[in-house]
């Protein structure tokens, strides 16, 4: 085996086990962590690489064998997920180079890259286990991190968001617990496949009905899907701007990608679409938390509040997406996750330059400011066009993917909703622009008159890239089109188990009690086929 | 030059010339002398692709594919040629008047100005050529964005709120009702591509064809058709040289025209006549072209005046192109260029009573055709071709319009002519008071300078030259709906 082989495993452990060093090494905790963050990504795109034909790498750690063993299940969305997350992750943390960006206190800043190195952990993590609990695990990994960098913002406030944040956060994960262990119940296994492979047959079941339940709200919360997003606005705009920037681009990117694997390789399509109906509910809440957090949107007055509800409504159309319950709905979410993400991570960045230059982000007191400083107004021009979806940015080719999906599955309504939708982004954005440019300036900048150059070069490639892939979209497309439809066409095959299993009871017993190892409460007699007939 | 590098160089030069614009812009001379070139230059490439066209080629290139099926593609046919050509034609004029203009007028960011009006003509430009309705769309966003900062160039609380409506409405219905049109087409009938005789022929419902024609109509809210025409009277507070190229010719045209070529080349004349898809619309225009008749008399500001002229002559296009036989869409084309010469004259009129006599509302303007002879003259000439009276081009345009709506819609005649006398209610009274009525005290007209004054005697010229040649436009749009 080379070191090809070990990238899954080592996408994960990188920022993990680079969290203590850089914590250890306080003087150099700044290069030493960018170092990481760029090995890391540069690892994730290396998985995309091996995963373009099509291929799926299955890592068994440690080489045991699922499912007694725990798996890296690295798909192409999976491939495409962690590159998102980590790239933004880089550019993220690049930016944390300049202090107003930071907001952290002199000595202290190897503990604010430490808890973002282990915050990147849990994400890589929970996108690329094959195993339930993990999933969990790195959940709670990226989620404490998270409380903490958010706590780590300049006002009082931020200790407040952090707080809510802690709360709900805490009730999502504690959902998904809930769900995870209730899937264990009925079908006695933690490896991903195994238990989509199991659940197919046990689907009258009210286990694997309240497992789905606790799943997918638990999800819903951290996902900030209407009407559970109260979190969010406060965690993205009282943290520092750096940190804001990257879980505005990453986190519930991440979770998305949960919802997806839950939705679509879990519990299957079939089952979730066509049984539940999940989507009709998905869907209409969706069109709620775009018209919601849009139109919240509209009437803030400070520019990073601003951009977190418009965050809310953005989740709206990732939900959206993977509620039209098909293939190119799920190529639409994974198009409109890495368009979102590059665009939002951008529009953070170029608000912490404005912070950085004005002292402050209340709209106010942007008068005058695409006079004062012409290219970062520019800037968040061209990141405000690509959140409204001109043709010409990432923003449009996304939306393109979602409108040509809703017109596909014959939700005719919905895709003009959407675009209604993206009419009041025009508005949040025009008001920003209108205030740079046409407001005359009345007051000089009250910080110093430093170029933001960390902040400002991130962002520019950033929204490079997205102009980029929106004049030429073939690459991106043509792999979220394979990624989505290996996804879509995977057919579950239960792991380490002899096909076809004479009893098929008692394998999933002896399964669960194996690898229940670790969980104080192994179920007793209570998963089994059985439970399906009862009403 | 092959004719792929002929179409990319006539958008090209007015992209260079807004480079060149805005490297120049500390020199106002050299910069005027730039956008002066660039017009020029642009005029020439254009003109070079017009016998192409007129020999029945079709001029194309492909570049490369936006979206999975949506390459942006640019492809010379007679539609688009003629839009071309009328764009390119005006822009060197108004070029030499906004230079006057501008400088008459005191005007702050001039530089700013001459970058986003090369923007401007680039995009109209670009949608005049493109050979799918993806592309277009692409373009028809940047015209929006490039001219808002025109609309609002004069950064007070009034352009704020203009800018707000224009943005507003212009932004919105097409990322909402164009948007929405485009995809629905391009999943109906698997291509954004224009063709002759249509892509939607047997792929869509019939029941569902007036629909996709509304979110197409509506989406084109450059066309202002009425209740979504707010925003072009508002347009109105930008200087006077992007009233008249831009909110006369370059982008009003660009919606109309895109009605027009969404039902030539993606509904197919045959498949809206047979269905009668389109009958609301041809209601809709006629209610516009009233409508915008009667409010243009109440409105007492000149510039006001012609916006809500605008929009009804606006609606005679439309009308062409719901009433969607060969001569309806023939008399749209040939509007297109008359109403541009025209409208254009009287814009410059307009511009040069505000800086030069300092008049606004045509209540104070009583006498001033005296002191001004040469704008009042070319203002008469202007108004005669909006009125459709020979010895003017607009004669022919509202002639083909009429014969059109003959075979089938007799109605629409009667709106015509209705509308050509609302049309001298609301347009010889400003000549007849400027000639006749004894001068104000206050009237003080400086004389106007050559830069203003040739390219509004040049427009009106024009005006009584369309009426003896226009044959060419019906030469060259014959053929794609059937008459050769």
């Amino acid at each position: 085996m080379t070191l090809s082989d070990h990238l899954p495993v080592l996408l994960v452990l990188t920022p993990l086990l680079g969290a203590p060093i850089v914590s250890l090494f306080r003087s150099i905790s700044r290069p030493l962590a960018t170092l990481l963050a760029a090995a890391t990504a540069a690892i994730a795109w290396g998985l995309v690489q091996q995963t373009a034909d099509g291929s799926e790498l299955n890592y068994h750690l440690g080489g045991w064998a699922p499912p007694i063993g725990i798996e890296y299940e690295i798909s192409m969305a999976a491939a495409w997920t962690v590159a998102v997350v980590s790239t933004l992750a880089f550019f993220s943390i690049l930016a944390g180079c300049h202090n107003a960006a930071r907001e952290v206190t002199e000595g202290r800043e190897h503990l604010y890259y430490a808890a973002f190195l282990l915050c990147l952990a849990g994400l890589l993590g929970m996108a690329t286990t094959g195993d339930a609990f993990n999933v969990f695990v790195f959940l709670e990994i990226s989620s404490l991190s998270t409380y903490t960098l958010v706590a780590m913002g300049k006002g009082r406030r931020s200790f407040t968001a952090a707080f809510n944040y802690l709360i709900l956060g805490t009730i999502g994960g504690t959902f998904i617990l809930l769900g995870i262990g209730l899937a264990f119940q009925a079908t006695g296994s933690l490896n991903i496949d195994d238990i989509a492979a199991r659940i197919q047959d046990l689907r009258g079941s009210r286990t694997v009905l309240v497992a789905f339940g606790f799943l997918a709200t638990g999800l819903s919360i951290k996902l900030a899907v209407f009407p559970l997003h109260q979190w969010l606005p406060g965690a993205y705009a009282e943290s520092p701007t750096a940190v804001g920037a990257f879980l505005a681009g990453t986190a519930t990117k991440v979770i998305y990608f949960q919802l997806i694997r839950v939705c679509v390789m879990l519990f299957g399509a079939s089952y979730v679409f066509e049984e539940l109906h999940f989507g009709t509910l998905l869907r209409w809440l969706s069109v709620f938390g775009m018209f919601v957090g849009s139109l919240a949107a509209v009437y803030q007055t400070s520019l990073k509040r601003l951009l977190a509800f418009s965050s809310i409504g953005q989740v709206g159309y990732l939900t959206l997406a993977l509620s039209l319950g098909s293939e190119l709905g799920v190529r639409a979410g994974l198009l409109h996750l890495a368009a979102h993400g590059i665009t939002k991570c951008a529009l953070f960045l170029v608000t912490g330059a404005i912070v950085a230059t004005t002292g402050s982000d209340r709209l106010s007191r942007l008068a005058g400011f695409g006079k004062r400083r012409p290219l970062i107004a520019f800037a968040f021009v061209v990141g405000g066009i690509g959140l409204i979806g001109v043709p010409g940015t990432a923003g449009f080719v996304s939306k393109w993917a979602l409108l040509r999906a809703a017109f596909e599955s014959g939700h005719t309504i919905i895709a003009v909703l959407s675009l209604a939708s993206s009419m009041i982004a025009v508005v949040y954005v025009w008001r920003v622009v209108e205030v740079m440019y046409l407001k005359p300036s009345v007051e000089t900048d009250s910080a110093d008159g430093s170029r933001p150059w960390a902040l400002m070069v991130p962002a520019s490639i950033l929204l490079a890239v997205s102009i980029g892939a929106g004049l030429y979209s073939a690459p991106a497309t043509a792999y979220a089109s394979r990624a989505a439809s290996t996804l879509w066409n995977r057919v579950p095959v239960a792991a380490g188990l002899p096909e076809p299993r004479p009893v098929h009871h008692d394998d999933a017993h002896d399964a669960a009690a194996e690898h229940g190892a670790h969980e104080s409460a192994a179920p007793e007699g209570q998963a089994g086929p059985e439970e399906g007939s009862t009403p | 030059m092959s004719d792929g590098m002929l179409i990319l160089a006539c958008m090209i030069t007015p992209l260079v010339g807004a480079l060149l614009v805005g490297l120049t812009g500390k020199r106002p001379n050299v910069r005027e002398a730039m956008t002066g070139l660039a017009s020029l230059t642009t005029l020439g490439f254009v003109l070079a692709l017009f016998p192409k066209v007129m020999a029945g080629e079709r001029p194309s290139i492909k570049l490369f594919e936006m979206l999975p099926g949506v390459p942006l593609a640019f492809e010379v046919e007679p539609l688009g040629m003629v839009y071309a050509l009328v764009a390119a034609s005006l822009w060197p004029l108004t070029s030499s008047y906004a230079a006057g203009y501008l400088r008459g007028h005191h005007e702050k960011n001039q530089t700013r100005f001459f970058i986003c009006f090369a923007l401007a003509i680039f995009a109209a430009l670009a949608i005049a050529f493109s050979a799918n309705l993806g592309t277009l769309f692409f373009f028809y966003e940047v015209l929006t964005l490039s001219t808002y900062p025109l609309v609002t160039h004069a950064q007070n609380r009034e352009a704020r709120r203009a800018g707000r409506v224009y943005l507003g409405i212009l932004m919105s219905t097409s990322v909402c009702f164009l948007l929405a049109a485009v995809s629905w087409t391009y999943f109906k009938a698997g291509t954004l591509d224009f063709r002759d005789g249509g892509i939607l022929a047997g792929r869509v419902e019939e029941t569902a064809l007036p629909w996709l024609l509304g979110l197409f109509a509506y989406g084109a809210g450059k066309a202002a058709l009425m209740p979504l025409h707010r925003w072009l009277p508002n347009a109105m507070v930008a200087p006077t040289p992007v009233s008249a190229l831009l909110h006369a010719v370059a982008v009003v045209k660009a919606g109309v025209f895109t009605i027009l070529k969404v039902v030539v080349y993606v509904f197919g004349l045959d498949l809206l006549t047979r269905t009668g898809a389109s009958e609301w619309l041809m209601a809709v225009s006629a209610f516009t072209i009233i409508t915008g008749s009667l409010i243009a008399f109440t409105q007492d500001n000149l510039k006001a005046r012609l916006a809500y002229s605008t929009i009804a002559q606006l609606a005679y296009i439309v009308l062409g192109a719901a009433l969607a036989t060969p001569d309806a869409v023939l008399g749209g084309a040939l509007h297109i260029v008359t109403h541009a010469v025209g409208k254009i004259t009287l814009f410059f009129c307009a511009g040069a009573i505000i800086v030069f006599a300092h008049e606004t509302n045509i209540s104070r303007m009583d006498g001033l055709g005296r002191k001004m002879p040469w704008t009042y003259g070319a203002f008469l000439i202007g108004s005669v071709s909006i009125i459709g009276l020979p010895p003017t081009g607009g004669a022919w345009s509202k002639w083909m319009l009429a014969l059109g709506a003959a075979e089938d819609h007799a109605f629409y005649i009667a709106v015509l002519m209705i509308s050509s006398l609302l049309n001298i209610g609301y347009l010889i009274p400003v000549a007849a008071r400027g000639f006749f009525f004894k001068p104000g005290a206050h009237l003080h007209a400086k004389p106007t300078p050559l830069s203003v004054r040739i390219p509004l005697v040049t427009t009106a010229v024009l005006c009584v030259v369309l009426f003896f040649s226009s044959s060419f436009v019906i030469d060259l749009v014959g053929p794609i709906v059937g008459r050769p």
